[in-house]
């Protein structure tokens, strides 16, 4: 059976489009928010990125880290995590979900503990920032016993033969980092060069499912949509604290944002 | 299962094939992205530690420009005073800058030109590191930039000033704690959007593998310098010998008991306790903190059940770190080395008493360590040798010593 990630990518070719994958950040500003806001984006987007926060992240720019702080502060813990995606998934079986964090939280957790909460609450997928290729072999093993994707990162400073390796044991969906940067950077590699990386890539295996992120905007999000799927995460994180500080609901904000993304690369 | 210390290979070697030290510290938990630059690092390094010429150029430099050996002296005073073992001082203080920090910067800065980098960047949050990093950055030619936490650059102001006159820009870091841990993450951060053109120096023996191996073999320089100065004043290693050092990252620690390994010397790390009547600290193996990822390693951290890494507090900006080198976290549990702590008001003491007595002004880390040498000398036999590895000056602590003690004298 295909699993909802594949079967998002699949929908997305027909209609000979990228999917558009979202990252926001579970807890922010509240639980109940970042639920709704699962909710509203859920009708543009085909795929979502929910990051679970951490306090010491070592891979994320200040809009990322703004969202986690807010989150933390409202006391969030993993287990209102796994319960906003289990509320989520109640109305939207088939919308994909992946969880996106640091290692260390599941290293707590215990693997099995956090597998088993992510199966139990409907997670179709992970990213793990600070796990890398081979180090995550193991824990990539046991994602796929549990029927969930395991996302490998790749990254312009990865050489070719690391690459293929990589790829020859990813699942359905792997990453590419655009430029080197944390999060929420500017974009500043042209669209071009990134595209012509990305397709050095996609010769290696074309049939998986590789999608570009790392500074991604409306401005920017057009000229990248010859990709499989595009992420768009510091935007939206931004979007957020901008709207707080306006005083305006980030619920909707937010969703009019995800609209107008989605418009832009149809 | 126990841990054991391997005889024939240097500490920094004895990890598996995941850079890990006993199979549960230390490893490599990055970003792909810092995957290339830290493999690149790696190869170089093996090279160099190999390659004469380099070693020869080390050793220049820390002849001529760090100033070796650095004095071992006795500390007549105190030993009297306490009535006892007998205190001794490796002043390490005495090198170049004022502190051990020295060493992994110059050693940096000598990489980074063979790795043809003309940027370097650093962590720090005593300063020290920062301090010599900046130096050694301008000796060498090298652009540097230093992250600080921005609590820390107000503690700490004369090494911001020391930073500032050698050319570096310093960046305040504003998020969490904004101290020690924060500049790490912040440095690294910078690291992984800049590592095509840039040179990370991380401060201490935490982060990635590679950089405490570096930081590691730089501060060596220490005990190699140590053990000799320990022949020429007993004629052998002392039956009943302790080295005592202060612990935040582990680097001084780490150089002051390597060449020690496979003796019968006993080594005794200081925590940091906090303040007295407070809960925090910035003691995770002291206080049985569990095994926890921070900084790319695994290592006993503090942290709440969740894995949030905690808040620390201690007067010593150089100790005020919720982790701690995993190659201690080895030593720990292999039982090679035992830890301790000593609280604020302790190292505030130890500072006074030493200061007064002695021709030497510890900054408050090394107090930390004097802690414990107080505490222990009066119940040790006359015959028994205590050194305390005194790795900073006070200097930088003057503000701070001003307000707790009332005045501060040089």
């Amino acid at each position: 059976m295909k699993s909802k990630i594949a079967l998002a990518f699949q929908n997305c070719k027909k209609e000979k489009r990228p999917a558009l994958i979202t990252y926001t950040v579970a807890g922010d500003n509240t639980k109940n928010n970042s639920l709704k806001i699962l909710n509203e984006i859920s009708k543009y987007a085909d795929i979502l990125e929910f990051g679970f926060p951490h306090n010491t992240p070592i891979a994320d720019g200040g809009q990322i880290q703004g969202s986690s702080n807010r989150a933390l502060k409202n006391g969030i813990k993993l287990r209102d995590v796994f319960q906003i995606v289990k509320k989520f998934k109640k109305n939207n079986p088939s919308k994909p979900i992946i969880l996106m964090g640091y290692f260390n939280l599941i290293y707590q957790n215990g693997e099995n503990n956090f597998l088993k909460s992510c199966k139990l609450s409907g997670v179709d997928g992970l990213i793990i920032v600070d796990l890398p290729y081979p180090e995550n072999k193991n824990f990539a093993k046991k994602c796929k016993k549990k029927s969930i994707s395991f996302i490998q990162l790749l990254s312009p400073t990865t050489s070719k033969d690391r690459m293929k390796k990589i790829i020859n044991d990813s699942h359905e969906m792997i990453y590419y980092i655009s430029m080197l940067s944390t999060t929420g950077g500017k974009l500043k590699v042209s669209p071009k060069k990134i595209l012509q990386n990305y397709n050095k890539i996609k010769r290696i295996n074309p049939k998986k499912n590789l999608v570009i992120g790392f500074g991604i905007t409306e401005k920017t999000i057009s000229s990248l949509k010859s990709a499989n799927g595009l992420v768009v995460g510091s935007m939206l994180c931004k979007i957020i604290s901008k709207s707080l500080k306006m005083r305006q609901n980030p619920v909707t904000k937010l969703a009019k944002v995800v609209y107008s993304l989605k418009k832009k690369i149809l | 299962m126990k841990l054991k210390i391997r005889k024939n290979l240097a500490l920094i070697d004895q990890h598996d094939n995941n850079f890990m030290y006993g199979g549960k510290f230390g490893g490599n938990f990055i970003p792909e992205t810092l995957k290339k630059p830290i493999d690149d690092l790696t190869k170089l390094f093996t090279k160099l530690r190999k390659d004469k010429k380099f070693l020869k150029e080390r050793d220049h430099y820390f002849e001529t420009y760090v100033g070796a050996p650095t004095p071992f002296i006795k500390l007549d005073n105190l030993t009297d005073h306490l009535g006892g073992a007998q205190i001794y001082a490796k002043v390490v203080s005495e090198a170049n800058g004022g502190a051990h920090k020295i060493y992994n910067a110059t050693v940096h800065c000598l990489i980074a030109k063979k790795a043809g980098k003309r940027y370097i960047v650093g962590d720090t949050g005593a300063g020290y590191a920062g301090k010599m990093l900046s130096m050694a950055a301008k000796k060498f030619g090298l652009k540097c930039k230093i992250f600080m936490g921005a609590k820390d650059i107000k503690r700490q102001r004369p090494n911001v000033e020391a930073m500032k006159k050698n050319g570096a820009s310093i960046v305040p870091v504003t998020t969490g704690s904004q101290t020690l841990v924060d500049a790490v993450s912040e440095c690294m951060r910078y690291w992984v959007s800049n590592c095509d053109t840039t040179h990370m120096c991380v401060g201490s023996t935490v982060g990635p593998n590679i950089f405490i191996k570096i930081c590691a073999w730089s501060t060596a320089q220490i005990s190699r310098e140590l053990i000799k100065q320990i022949k020429e004043e007993f004629g052998r290693i002392p039956k009943k010998l302790k080295l005592i050092n202060c612990v935040g990252g582990g680097s001084s620690a780490a150089g002051f008991w390597n060449e020690f390994m496979n003796t019968d010397a006993e080594f005794i790390g200081v925590e940091a306790g906090g303040p007295k009547n407070s809960n925090l600290h910035a003691a995770p193996l002291t206080n049985g903190s569990k095994i926890g990822i921070l900084h790319g390693a695994a290592q006993y951290v503090i942290q709440d059940k969740e894995g949030q890494i905690g808040s620390t507090e201690s007067i010593s900006a150089g100790l005020d770190y919720p982790g701690i080198s995993p190659l201690h976290c080895f030593l720990k549990d292999a039982k090679r080395a035992r830890y301790t702590s000593a609280n604020d008001e302790e190292a505030l003491s130890a500072y006074k008493l030493v200061s007064r007595l002695e021709n030497i002004s510890p900054s408050l880390e090394p107090s930390h360590a004097f802690a414990e040498a107080i505490k222990l000398a009066p119940k040790l036999d006359s015959s028994e040798v205590i050194i305390v590895n005194s790795c900073g000056d006070s200097i930088k602590d003057k503000d701070i010593i001003r307000q707790k003690l009332g005045s501060y004298k040089r």
